[in-house]
C-alpha cells in the first residue's frame, strides 16, 4: 500500500486540503489504486499547499499545490509511483527554502502522523524525557540553562533561571503551564507545532514538570484554534494510554497530568499573569510582579509559564543535550528561532533557522521579495506591539540584542510584510485601537492612553495642530512605556514611534530624521 | 429567544460535571455556549449560586472575554480576521464588502438569522491572509469574488 501524506495543518485546510484529501481517497479506490492516506503536519511551505507526498521507492517525492480538479489527472499521470507531472516538486527536503533551515524543533513536522505516537517514537521521541528520567531534578535544570534557551514567547527570558526559581521554591504542589495563547498577527508556529507535532509539546511539559517537581500542567489554548485542540487532544490521549503521562511514567514512579483549556478570545490572556487569572475562572486582569509567578502562580503555587516552542524545545535539549543546542545561534540569542513570514510576501511559512540569519535574507532569498510584486516598504516583526522596520534596518541579524539595539523586538519570530501601498499612519492608528480593543482595563495609562492615542493620531492626520500633536504623542507614549503594568500598554508605542519616526510623511509631517 | 426555563436542566448538568475542576468558570461558559449556542442572561443566577460568586462577579467574565455572547447567534457564524497580517493583503477592503453583502455591522445577525458577524484578531493563517472563518472552518487568501462563492455556498446549503 502507498502511503500519501496530505495535510491537516490549518493553513493547508484553509487553502483546501481536506477536499483533495477525499478526492484522491475516492478517485484511488475507484481507479483499484491501493493508496493509504496519512494526515501529517505541514512542511510550512504554505505558497506550495495543500500539497501531497508519496512516499515511493526512490523516496518522498511531492506535488503541489493540489486542487481538487487536479486529483484526477495526477492519479493517471502515475502520481503513486512517483511520475513526472506539472505539480511534481520532487523530494521537498531538497528546496532551498526547506534544506536551508536548521530545523530542530520543528524537525518532525510535516514528516510524521502528528497523533500516532509509534510514529513519534520511530522519529526519536520520548528520547528526552527518557533522559530526564534517569536524571536529578537539579541536572534537567542545568541541561536547560546550559543550552542557553530563552522564551520563544516574546520577553526572552532564560529558561533554565524561571525553572531553577520554581524548583527552589518550597510547596505541596507545583504547576507547568503552557502558553498557548498565540495571538500575535503574523504569528502561527505555536498552531503548527500542536497540529503538527504534539507529542513534542506533551513531552517538554513532561520533562518540565520532573525537573521542578510538578504533577499537573495545562495548555492554555486559544479559541481561535479548534484543530490545534483536536490534535492535543488525541496526542494527550495516546500518551496516556501508552504510559507516558498519568501516574507511574514509564514505570519511573514519577507523575505528570495534562489537561489542555479553551481561552475566549482575549489577546490580553497571552500575558502570563492574565493567563492564570484566566485559568483560575477570572476575567484575565494583569496581576502585579512581584511576586512572580515561579514562587506564587497557578492557585497561588509555584507555577512555570512557557510558551509552547519553549517547551518544545526542551525534548530536543534533554536528548542531546545543552551544548549541542547552545551550538546555535550567536551572542546572547542562542538555539533556533522558528520565524514565520506572513502578509504581503510571496513565499510565506515557517523558516527555522539559528539566530543571526540578517531580514533582508530571510524576506528576498528566501521569502522571495512581495507578494504583490511591488517594493517592500515596512516590515513588522514581533507582532501587533512590535516596532515596523524601514528598508534600511533590514540588514539588522534576527537576534535579541541587535534588535533591542534598535528600539524593537524579535518577539515570537512573527514577520508581517507590507508593500507600498500601505500608509503607516494607518498601521499607528490600528495599533492604539487594538490597544483599546484588548486592554484589560487594570491600569490607567494602557486603558486610557490608547484611547487618547488614538485621537491624537486623527488630529495630526487631519492637520489640527501637527506639531503640538506630535509632542503630546510621544508624549502619551512615554506615559504608557513607563507607566504600564505589563508589555500591552507597555509596547504598544513601539509599532506607533516607529512608524512615527521612519515614516513621518504617512503623518502629513515633513521628515525629521537626523 | 428560548425560554430559559427549557435551558435550564442542560446549564445545571453542566454545572454539575464540572463541580470538582479547579478554575471550572471558564470551561462551565464553553459547555453552555457549546450547547445552546450563547449564554442565556438568566443562567448567570445558577451559575454564580452553584460556584458561590456574586452574579456580577458571573457578569464580569463573561463581558471581559470576546468569545462569549449574550444573544443567540445566526445559524453560521462568519468571523473576519481584522489583524496586521490579513490589513497587509487586502483585509479591510474584505471586511467592507463583508459588511455590504450582509448588511450588518460587527456583533450583528442578518434579518433571515442565517448569518452573525464577528471581528476577530489573528486566526493564525496568517501565511494565507486575509483569512475568515465561518463556523469552524478556516479559509484563507479570501478575495471578494471567493467570499461571494462562499456566502451562495452556505445560502444554498441552508
Amino acid at each position: 500500500m502507498t502511503r500519501v501524506f496530505i495535510s491537516r495543518d490549518s493553513t493547508a485546510l484553509s487553502l483546501g486540503a481536506e477536499q483533495v484529501a477525499k478526492a484522491l481517497e475516492q478517485q484511488a479506490s475507484s481507479k483499484g489504486l491501493s493508496a493509504e492516506i496519512v494526515r501529517n503536519g505541514s512542511r510550512g511551505l504554505f505558497w506550495l499547499e495543500p500539497l501531497v507526498e508519496v512516499e515511493t521507492s526512490q523516496g518522498r517525492v511531492a506535488y503541489g499545490p493540489v486542487q481538487v480538479e487536479d486529483v484526477a489527472p495526477l492519479l493517471d499521470a502515475g502520481l503513486l509511483d512517483g511520475k513526472q507531472h506539472p505539480l511534481y516538486l520532487g523530494n521537498i527536503e531538497e528546496i532551498a527554502y526547506f534544506k536551508n533551515q536548521n530545523r530542530l524543533t520543528f524537525a518532525r513536522v510535516g514528516l510524521t502522523d502528528p497523533v500516532n505516537i509509534d510514529d513519534y517514537l520511530a522519529h526519536d521521541g520520548y528520547r528526552g524525557l527518557k533522559n530526564a528520567l534517569a536524571l536529578q531534578a537539579t541536572e534537567i535544570v542545568k541541561q536547560v540553562t546550559d543550552s542557553g534557551l530563552r522564551g520563544r514567547g516574546g520577553a526572552a527570558f532564560p529558561t533554565g533561571i524561571k525553572w531553577n526559581t520554581v524548583l527552589n521554591a518550597p510547596a505541596d504542589q507545583k504547576y507547568i503551564v503552557c502558553n498557548a495563547d498565540e495571538g500575535d498577527s503574523g504569528t502561527f508556529s505555536d498552531r503548527m507545532i500542536m497540529e503538527g507535532d504534539p507529542f513534542v509539546l506533551i513531552e517538554g511539559m513532561t520533562i518540565a514538570g520532573l525537573a521542578v517537581g510538578a504533577t499537573q500542567g495545562y495548555i492554555y489554548l486559544r479559541v481561535e484554534y479548534p484543530h490545534a485542540k483536536i490534535a492535543l487532544n488525541q496526542a494527550i490521549e495516546a500518551a496516556y494510554k501508552n504510559g507516558y503521562l498519568g501516574e507511574n511514567i514509564q514505570n519511573s514512579g514519577k507523575t505528570f497530568h495534562l489537561e489542555v483549556r479553551s481561552g475566549a478570545g482575549a489577546y490580553i490572556c497571552g500575558e502570563e499573569t492574565s493567563l492564570l487569572e484566566s485559568l483560575e475562572g477570572k476575567r484575565g486582569l494583569v496581576r502585579f510582579k512581584p511576586p512572580l509567578p515561579a514562587i506564587v502562580g497557578l492557585f497561588g503555587k509555584p507555577t512555570i509559564v512557557n510558551n509552547v516552542i519553549s517547551l518544545a524545545s526542551i525534548p530536543v535539549i534533554l536528548d542531546k543535550g545543552g551544548e549541542y543546542y547552545k551550538n546555535y545561534g550567536m551572542g546572547r540569542s542562542r538555539g533556533t528561532l522558528p520565524l514565520q513570514l506572513a502578509g504581503n510576501i510571496k513565499h510565506p511559512g515557517l523558516f527555522e533557522v539559528a539566530f543571526g540569519m540578517t531580514l533582508r535574507e530571510l524576506l528576498y532569498d528566501y521569502g522571495g521579495g512581495s507578494a504583490s510584486g511591488r517594493p517592500i516598504r515596512a516590515v513588522q516583526v514581533g507582532g501587533p506591539l512590535g516596532a515596523y522596520l524601514h528598508e534600511s534596518q533590514f540588514d539588522t541579524p534576527l537576534d535579541y540584542e541587535a534588535f533591542a539595539a534598535i528600539s524593537a523586538v524579535l518577539g515570537h519570530g512573527g514577520i508581517v510584510v507590507h508593500d507600498d501601498t500601505v500608509n503607516m499612519a494607518d498601521m499607528a492608528r490600528y495599533a492604539m485601537e487594538f490597544c483599546v480593543e484588548e486592554s484589560c482595563g487594570k491600569c490607567t495609562p494602557c486603558r486610557i492612553g490608547s484611547t487618547r492615542g488614538v485621537e491624537v493620531i486623527d488630529r495630526i492626520v487631519e492637520g489640527v495642530q501637527k506639531d503640538k500633536n506630535t509632542v503630546l504623542l510621544r508624549d502619551l507614549c512615554d506615559t504608557m512605556t513607563y507607566g504600564s503594568l505589563c508589555a500591552m500598554g507597555g509596547m504598544t508605542p513601539f509599532p506607533v514611534l516607529s512608524a512615527l519616526n521612519h515614516f513621518p510623511e504617512d503623518f502629513g509631517l515633513q521628515s525629521a530624521k537626523a | 429567544m428560548q425560554d430559559y426555563q427549557t435551558q435550564k436542566p442542560t446549564v445545571l448538568e453542566i454545572l454539575n460535571t464540572h463541580q470538582a475542576m479547579p478554575g471550572n468558570l471558564l470551561p462551565i461558559l464553553h459547555g453552555i455556549q457549546d450547547t445552546l449556542g450563547y449564554i442565556p442572561p438568566a443562567a448567570v443566577v445558577d451559575i454564580a449560586k452553584s460556584l458561590n460568586l456574586s452574579q456580577a462577579e458571573v457578569h464580569g467574565v463573561i463581558s471581559f472575554y470576546h468569545y462569549f455572547r449574550e444573544t443567540p447567534p445566526g445559524e453560521h457564524t462568519i468571523r473576519i480576521c481584522r489583524a496586521e497580517s490579513c490589513q497587509a493583503m487586502n483585509g479591510k477592503a474584505l471586511e467592507t464588502h463583508v459588511k455590504q453583502q450582509l448588511g450588518i455591522d460587527f456583533h450583528e445577525t442578518t434579518a433571515d438569522g442565517i448569518f452573525s458577524l464577528e471581528p476577530v484578531y489573528c486566526l493564525g493563517n496568517c501565511a494565507c491572509s486575509p483569512s475568515i472563518t465561518i463556523d469552524d472552518e478556516v479559509m484563507g487568501r479570501v478575495t471578494t469574488e471567493k467570499f461571494d462563492r462562499l456566502l451562495a455556498t452556505y445560502k444554498g446549503a441552508k
